[in-house]
């Protein structure tokens, strides 16, 4: 479980987080979810330690990270998976080195076993194929999988994605998405998404926290969400036809 | 006040990269490819450029001597310094900084915007000891790439000079081992040592703290060359007064 208490973030005159109070909990796909500019990725990259928060503190599992000593932060840090936007594969390495790597880098496992490791994950995230192909000879959703499969391969704690179904098909989204799930509640790890896809709180979102100008407007579950009266919240979520349309069916089918 | 912050940006980087060292069994590899990349991958440029430069530099020593009573093995004597104290380690490396500095800065810049740097941070690598520490230590073999230069260097006067009829064989020798110090040796390759530095840690500067997209990777690149042919100028004057006066 991740518990964020009051968090601030500012880059010199800029405030972008204005206190955020929230937990994320273990075994769900958490989702952040609001409007470009509104804090969702400054917000993960507290989260991941990439940006120290200017007040406030983020425990992992009672942790508090900012008390840890550098060697313990390293420590936890390797609990932590994160699957970036991009995907951010190394373009050097072939698809089983970018899996491979962070058992090169944290343990002290033989090359078979990591070899055996590898293979495990890249068969849970449906890529058997692959294993010698270089990132830029995949497809946007193959990159995807590949991220995903080098975030679990340490079997992390925690799992963070930066919209992870972003340029890709509606079809290849829902099946990342899904992965994504499968993967939380399969590993029991504590999974924050950042995302402004409607499709995915649809799918996935148990846990949803709405962000706007960097504070916590709403939050609740995928079912709740439909049924709020925050007017931040349904703009947001019946901002295309297609979800206004569901809204009137459902309003219609009520009354 | 921005050039001080770079500055000190740029001396906490070169601290920091030190730290938190990457396993030998990776660090070996990732040696191993920098030196393939960026030694290797610069011989043929440098034995193009030196070449010529060499004959150039033989041509133009025998235009200007006009005096009979000037020997003709100055042009020899000519070649071999102005290749040995100036060409190879400082025109060199300047064009090195168009090479191999763009080439870094690009790269590393490009791993930016990608987001792949941030992958190594969030896994808990020193990004900087990864990328960088590798490069500098890949360019440590720099001094052999100037000592091609040298040599080649040297040979394309001689061709030039015997070949154009400014020169006979055995004069251009007798000028190319006369008066010879062996410590301007010493001189070049001390700076060779220190521009190897500066070539793999400004660029690798520019590249590492960018930020912007695919235009800044563009910009980060000539920043990073203009950077490092100015401090590679400044250094040599430093390095040659306290060197050799």
């Amino acid at each position: 479980m991740i518990e964020v208490e009051n968090i601030h973030k500012s880059f010199g005159d800029a405030h972008i987080l204005k206190g955020i109070t929230t937990t994320f909990d273990t075994g769900k796909t958490n989702l952040i979810i609001g409007q470009s500019g509104s804090g969702k990725t400054v917000f993960l990259k507290c989260l991941l330690g990439l940006f120290t928060p200017t007040e406030g503190a983020i425990k992992y599992d009672g942790q508090n990270f900012s008390e840890l000593s550098s060697q313990d932060q390293r420590a936890l840090k390797e609990d932590m998976g994160m699957v970036f936007q991009g995907s951010a594969l190394f373009d050097g390495l072939t698809v089983a080195g970018n899996v491979m790597f962070p058992l090169e880098m944290f343990t002290k496992l033989a090359k078979s076993e990591m070899e055996d490791r590898v293979n495990i994950v890249l068969n849970r995230v449906n890529l058997v194929d692959a294993h010698h192909k270089f990132p830029s000879e995949i497809s946007g959703g193959m990159q995807k999988r590949v991220a995903i499969a080098r975030a679990i391969v340490m079997n992390p704690q925690y799992l963070f994605c930066d919209e992870p179904n972003s340029g890709l098909d509606p079809r290849t989204a829902i099946v990342i998405d899904n992965l994504i799930k499968e993967i939380t509640e399969e590993y029991n790890i504590t999974t924050v998404i950042n995302t402004h896809d409607m499709n995915s709180v649809m799918e996935i979102g148990e846990k949803i926290l709405f962000l706007k100008d960097g504070l916590k407007e709403w939050e609740g579950t995928k079912n709740e969400i439909f049924k709020t009266d925050n007017k931040a919240v349904t703009d947001f979520v019946y901002s295309s036809e297609l979800f206004k349309k569901v809204r009137q069916m459902y309003i219609e089918e009520r009354n | 006040m921005k050039y001080l912050a770079d500055i000190g940006g740029y001396a906490i980087m070169v601290f920091d990269l030190f730290k938190k060292p990457t396993k030998w069994r990776i660090m070996k590899n990732l040696i191993l490819k920098e030196i393939d990349e960026l030694i290797f991958g610069s011989l043929g440029i440098i034995v193009f450029i030196s070449f010529f430069i060499g004959a150039v530099v033989s041509i133009q020593t025998a235009m200007n001597l006009t005096s009979d009573l000037i020997p003709k093995n100055l042009i020899g004597f000519a070649t071999r310094q102005s290749i040995i104290l100036e060409f190879a380690p400082t025109f060199c490396s300047v064009i090195m900084a168009g090479k191999v500095g763009s080439f870094i800065t690009s790269s590393i810049g490009t791993m930016r915007v990608t987001e792949q740097i941030d992958a190594l941070e969030v896994m808990g690598v020193n990004a900087l000891n990864y990328l960088v520490f590798p490069k500098i230590v890949a360019m440590m073999l720099y001094p052999f790439i100037i000592s091609v230069a040298m040599y080649v260097g040297i040979f394309g006067g001689w061709f030039a000079g015997v070949f154009g009829g400014f020169i006979t064989s055995a004069d251009f020798v007798e000028g190319v081992t006369m008066d010879f110090i062996p410590f301007h040796v010493t001189y070049s390759f001390i700076k060779t040592f220190v521009f190897a530095f500066l070539l793999a840690t400004i660029p690798s500067y520019h590249g590492f703290y960018m930020k912007g997209g695919a235009l800044e990777v563009g910009k980060a690149s000539t920043t990073s060359f203009v950077w490092t042919s100015v401090v590679i100028i400044i250094t040599n004057y430093v390095l040659t007064q306290l060197l050799l006066t």
